[in-house]
C-alpha cells in the first residue's frame, strides 16, 4: 500500500513540474498582448485592447496573415496527396532499395532545408521565374517536408491490412478506387497528423519565404512578425507580443478541431 | 507475385503513384544538394570578384574546415546539443509523460499533453520571443520568479540555456510517438510482470522496451536528425556569445551568409550531410536487426 502511496505522489510531483515547465514559457503570450505597457517581464497586465486596434493600423498584418494561410494550405493540400500515393505504392510494392531511398531521402530532407541549401535554392527558383511567387514557397517547403511525410505515412499504411484490399480487388476496383474507399479511410489519423505537422511547419517557417520572398505583400507573419520595430530599432512589444497572440491562434485552433475529430495520434490502422 | 504485391498494385501503377513526390524532392531537394557539392569545391562568395567568376579550388575548403578551431569547437557543441536536448532530452521526458500519462484518460492527461503539444505547433519565430522574455537579464520572468534579478542565462549558460529550450520545443513528438507506441503493449502483460513482483524498471525492460525497440529507434534518428539541423536557437543566442553557442547550423549562416564564404559554407553543409549519413547508418542497422530477431 506504502508503494502504491509513494507511485501516485511521485507521478502527481512529476506532473506539477512538467505542467510548470511548459506553461512558463507561455505565460508572457498570455499577458503580454492585453497590457497597456507591456514589458518583457510576465505581470498581471493594466488591461487593454489598445494593442488590437494599433496592431490593425499596420499595413502588413492583415495580408500578411492571409498569405500564411495561402501557403501553409496549399503546401500541406501538396504534402498530404503526393505522400500518400507514393506511401500507399512503397508500401504495397516490393521495390529493392526502397529503405534505403527513403532514409537518404529523410537525411536530405532535413539537412538540405536548413541554410545549407539557400543559396542554390534562390538561384533555383529564380531561374524557373518562382522569386516573389506564393507557389515558389509552396514548391520550395513542400519538396522539403515531402520526404519525412512519406516516412511517417508509410509506417501507418505498413500497419494497414492488405485482405480488405484483396477483397476488393477480386470485386473489380481499380488501384485508385482502393485506395480512396478502402485505404485512405483507415490512415485518416496519419493523414490529420501530416497535414497539421505540414501547416504548423509552413506556418513557423521563417528562411525561406524571408529568401525567397521580395515584395512583403506577400510576405507570411512569420517575417512581418520580425518588422515589427521602431525606427530606432527597439521591439514594439505592443505590437510584436499582441501579433504572436493573433498568428499563433490559428494553429492552436487546427489542432483542437483535427484532434476532436480524429483524434490526433501516432497509430494507423484499426482499432483493436 | 501476388504475395509480393498482395493489393494487385502492379509495377507500373506504383511508379505512377511515387513518381510525382519524387519528381517535386527532386527539384527542390536533391537537385539544390548536389549544387551544395558543387558549390563547396569552388571559392564562391557573396560579393567580390570570387562572386562573379568562382574558381574550382579542389578540397581546399574541406583541409581548412578541419584544420579550423571554430569549426571543431562548433562540430563539440553539436554533439552536446543532439544528445543533451534529443536523446536524453526529448527522448527520455516524452517516454517519461506517456507512460505517466498512458490508461489515464481525464483533463490532467488532456492539459498536460496540450501544453506540451502547445510547445510544439507555435510558431518558431513566436517561441524565440517567449523564450526571450523568460530568460531577459533585467527583466525576465524567470529572474522575477527565482529573485536572481539580473542573471544573463543567455550570456553565462548560452549552451545549457539552448539545450532546455529544445527539450521544451520538441518533447511534444516523442511524448505522442511512445503514447502510441505503449498502446501495442498489451496490459495483461503488464499486469502479469506486477503480480509477478516486478518493478516499474523490470517491467519496463522486460515488457515495454521489446515492444517498441522499433519505435524508439525511429524516433531517436528523427529528433537527432531534427536536432543536428535545427536553427531555432539561432533567434535566442545567435551563436554567441564568442561562439560559446554556435552549432553547426548557426555556424555554417555566419560563415556563408553573414561572412560572405559561400564556398566554404556549403562545404560545410556537406560535411553535416556526411554526419548525418552515419548517424542514418548506425539507427538502419540497429534495426535490421531488431527485424531479423522478429522475423526469423
Amino acid at each position: 500500500m506504502t508503494r502504491h502511496a509513494l507511485a501516485t505522489i511521485g507521478r502527481a510531483t512529476f506532473l506539477a513540474v512538467v505542467l510548470g515547465f511548459f506553461s512558463l514559457p507561455l505565460l508572457w503570450l498570455a499577458s503580454a498582448p492585453f497590457d497597456a505597457h507591456p514589458s518583457i517581464t510576465t505581470s498581471l497586465p493594466e488591461f487593454t485592447f489598445g494593442n488590437f486596434r494599433s496592431l490593425l493600423d499596420n499595413p502588413y498584418v492583415m495580408s500578411s496573415l492571409r498569405n500564411s494561410l495561402l501557403q501553409a494550405a496549399g503546401s500541406a493540400a501538396l504534402v498530404v496527396v503526393l505522400a500518400a500515393l507514393a506511401a500507399y505504392a512503397l508500401s504495397r510494392v516490393r521495390v529493392p532499395g526502397r529503405d534505403a531511398l527513403l532514409y537518404v531521402l529523410l537525411l536530405l530532407s532535413s539537412v538540405v532545408t536548413g541554410t545549407a541549401a539557400m543559396v542554390p535554392l534562390f538561384e533555383l527558383a529564380t531561374r524557373l521565374n518562382l522569386i516573389d511567387t506564393h507557389l515558389g514557397v509552396i514548391l520550395t517547403l513542400s519538396g522539403g517536408l515531402l520526404p519525412a511525410a512519406i516516412f511517417i505515412l508509410k509506417d501507418f499504411m505498413d500497419g494497414t491490412p492488405t485482405s480488405y484490399e484483396e477483397s476488393a480487388r477480386v470485386f473489380g476496383a481499380s488501384s485508385l478506387q482502393i485506395l480512396r474507399h478502402i485505404v485512405i479511410p483507415l490512415v485518416r489519423p496519419g493523414l490529420a497528423t501530416i497535414a497539421v505537422w505540414a501547416v504548423a511547419n509552413v506556418w513557423g517557417s521563417f528562411l525561406q519565404p524571408f529568401i525567397l520572398l521580395r515584395d512583403p505583400d506577400k510576405a507570411p507573419g512569420a517575417v512581418i512578425l520580425y518588422t515589427l520595430y521602431t525606427e530606432g530599432g527597439a521591439p514594439r512589444l505592443d505590437l510584436i507580443s499582441t501579433f504572436s497572440l493573433l498568428y499563433s491562434l490559428p494553429v492552436v485552433v487546427m489542432y483542437v478541431f483535427v484532434s476532436r475529430r480524429y483524434g490526433f495520434r501516432f497509430h494507423g490502422g484499426i482499432k483493436r | 507475385m501476388s504475395q509480393a504485391d498482395p493489393s494487385g498494385l502492379g509495377r507500373a501503377r506504383a511508379v505512377g503513384f511515387v513518381l510525382p513526390g519524387l519528381v517535386l524532392i527532386g527539384v527542390f531537394l536533391i537537385f539544390p544538394a548536389l549544387w551544395t557539392i558543387y558549390l563547396g569545391l569552388t571559392d564562391y562568395r557573396l560579393t567580390g570578384l570570387a562572386a562573379a567568376d568562382p574558381q574550382v579550388v579542389g578540397v581546399d575548403n574541406y583541409t581548412t574546415a578541419l584544420g579550423d578551431e571554430r569549426f571543431r569547437n562548433s562540430l563539440w557543441l553539436t554533439l552536446q546539443y543532439v544528445l543533451g536536448s534529443a536523446v536524453v532530452g526529448q527522448a527520455v521526458l516524452g517516454f517519461a509523460i506517456a507512460w505517466v500519462l498512458r490508461n489515464r484518460p481525464g483533463p490532467v492527461k488532456r492539459i498536460t499533453e496540450g501544453l506540451v503539444l502547445l510547445a510544439w505547433i507555435l510558431p518558431s519565430s513566436v517561441i524565440a520571443f517567449l523564450w526571450i522574455a523568460l530568460l531577459d537579464r533585467d527583466d525576465g520572468t524567470l529572474n522575477a520568479l527565482l529573485h536572481t534579478p539580473g542573471f544573463a542565462w543567455l550570456l553565462d549558460y548560452p549552451m545549457p540555456s539552448i539545450i532546455v529550450f529544445n527539450v521544451w520545443r520538441g518533447t511534444a513528438f516523442s511524448m505522442m510517438l511512445y503514447g502510441a507506441a505503449l498502446e501495442n503493449v498489451p496490459p495483461s502483460h503488464l499486469e502479469t510482470a506486477r503480480l509477478a513482483g516486478a518493478s516499474t524498471f523490470q517491467q519496463l525492460r522486460d515488457v515495454v522496451f521489446p515492444r517498441i525497440k522499433g519505435h524508439v529507434l525511429t524516433n531517436l534518428l528523427l529528433i537527432s536528425l531534427w536536432t543536428f539541423n535545427d536553427f531555432t536557437s539561432f533567434q535566442l543566442t545567435a551563436g554567441g556569445p564568442e561562439g560559446r553557442s554556435e552549432i553547426l547550423p548557426v555556424y555554417i549562416y555566419n560563415v556563408a551568409l553573414s561572412g560572405g564564404r559561400l564556398g566554404f559554407g556549403a562545404a560545410i553543409s556537406f560535411l553535416v550531410l556526411l554526419i548525418n549519413l552515419v548517424f542514418a547508418f548506425v539507427y538502419l542497422r540497429l534495426l535490421r536487426d531488431r527485424r531479423k530477431v522478429v522475423v526469423p
